[in-house]
């Protein structure tokens, strides 16, 4: 490759470059704490429906053995 | 973007000739415009510098609190147990990859020794095993309407293989090879139809394809190295993905596009694992630095860090309870991790795999989690 189309294609890359970090830096952003506000209320409003995190009786989790019945 | 200057333009001179087919994420016109008088390297690179810089004032501005600051409010976490429900048993060499079906109960699950097997996670049968041409297939997804799965690895490509009702069929014969990459596949995962599949991989891009056709319907470039994993956005959110590598970056892609609209580069090691928080608006991460991380996505930065002094072995893969309260890490110690995703704090550890934990998803209506691991069994807790 000759050197005038290395250089032209550094200029390219490097012009890539910069147009993404323009991109990049241009975003709109938040503040951590409402970011983090906003996380903590999604925890809270679908924690009741979490069967993971609030466990779920073995007669309702498909995974977990139901207790075998004792004919007295 | 890490590393000199001359690193960045090797790479992007690199995935010019790996795609000399497919579409950029910057327009190739805006590349090759005539170069103007004030357009030299060395302003590109003082003007790249700058833009650095002024990406890390604008997050810093608004680090005004940490994530577990602001959670010391929240109620702490009780004891979990959580045991090993189901194991199954099948492959005959590490488990690589595994996923759900969206009917809650079947896993698709993909092996070095080239077989792929879906289970019934229930009565842990197995229902269908398709024998690839390669080994180490290492990425394997289920389509969500349930009737075909997809996976791929070593051979570079990622094929379509639908399920029959009749068990006797071989699969094989109906396999429809989709995507082609020139290096291995490491992940792939059907959009929300049996229609596109999107692609990563050790060529350092990612790819969305049509299924019925195999066209390239948009590639995505901008790692420096390969492409360990990749995560859809729940569906309400709309149209991007996430993607983590060997460069150390996790990535937020366009899917119309094809544009890198963030790039997160605090891991200090390969990311192995990327996952979406089920609001959208995060995601978590798992690396073989040992620590597991949340990005906000609205915030633009890392907000929060799992680990541990004693916790010394990659993690390789990661997933959300279904309201993001925990964060399950499977680890190459063989061990799983359980954070709370708020405090930051580890909950439970749960013993059970004897090598490495490979794969790790909940299941679709969280009632349990499964682990892929190279002691070539899977299980299920709940």
């Amino acid at each position: 490759m000759s050197s005038k189309m290395q250089s032209s294609n550094n200029i390219t890359s490097a012009r890539r470059a910069v147009q993404q970090l323009r991109i990049e830096a241009s975003i709109e952003r938040i503040k951590v704490s409402k970011a983090s506000a906003d996380l903590m209320h999604y925890c809270g409003e679908h924690a009741k429906y979490d069967p993971l995190l609030m466990g779920i009786p073995a007669s309702e989790n498909p995974f977990k053995d139901k207790k075998p019945c004792t004919i007295l | 973007f890490s590393g000199s200057f001359g690193e960045v333009y090797q790479t992007f001179h690199l995935s010019i000739y790996m795609s000399s087919n497919n579409k950029f994420s910057i327009s190739p016109e805006m590349a090759t415009q005539e170069v103007q008088p004030n357009e030299t390297l060395s302003n590109l690179k003082a003007e790249s510098d700058t833009l650095k810089t002024k990406l890390e004032d604008e997050r810093a501005k608004l680090h005004d609190v940490e994530l577990h600051q602001v959670a010391e409010k929240v109620d702490g976490l009780g004891q979990f147990i959580m045991k090993t429900r189901r194991t199954l048993k099948g492959h005959g060499n590490k488990v690589l990859c595994m996923d759900w079906c969206k009917d809650k109960r079947r896993i698709v699950s993909s092996s070095q020794d080239g077989k792929v097997i879906v289970w019934d996670a229930f009565t842990t049968n197995k229902e269908h095993a398709v024998t690839m041409p390669c080994t180490w297939v290492m990425a394997c997804a289920y389509a969500p309407s349930g009737c075909a799965v997809a996976c791929g690895g070593l051979d570079n490509k990622c094929s379509v293989y639908p399920l029959s009702l009749d068990k006797n069929e071989n699969l094989a014969a109906k396999k429809k090879s989709v995507a082609m990459h020139t290096n291995y596949l490491s992940a792939c995962s059907f959009t929300n139809s049996d229609m596109q599949i999107l692609t990563s991989s050790g060529d350092g891009t990612c790819a969305l394809w049509d299924v019925e056709s195999g066209q390239l319907l948009q590639s995505f470039h901008g790692h420096a190295a390969d492409v360990l994993c990749l995560d859809l956005a729940p569906s309400e959110t709309g149209n991007t993905f996430i993607s983590g590598g060997c460069d150390k970056k996790a990535n937020v892609w366009d899917m119309r596009s094809g544009q890198c609209i963030q790039s997160f580069e605090t891991h200090e090691s390969d990311i192995n694992s990327v996952r979406y928080y089920p609001s959208g608006d995060a995601f978590a991460s798992g690396s073989d630095d040992a620590t597991c991380r949340l990005y906000d996505l609205r915030a633009d930065r890392e907000v929060a860090i799992y680990s541990k002094e004693s916790i010394i072995f990659g993690a390789s893969s990661v997933d959300f309870s279904l309201s993001g309260r925990l964060l399950f890490g499977g680890y190459n110690d063989y061990t799983i991790n359980v954070w709370d995703v708020l405090k930051g704090t580890r909950v439970s550890i749960l013993f059970g795999h004897e090598n490495r934990v490979s794969a790790l998803r909940v299941s679709p209506d969280g009632t349990a989690f499964c682990s892929g691991s190279w002691d070539h069994t899977l299980r299920v807790w709940a």
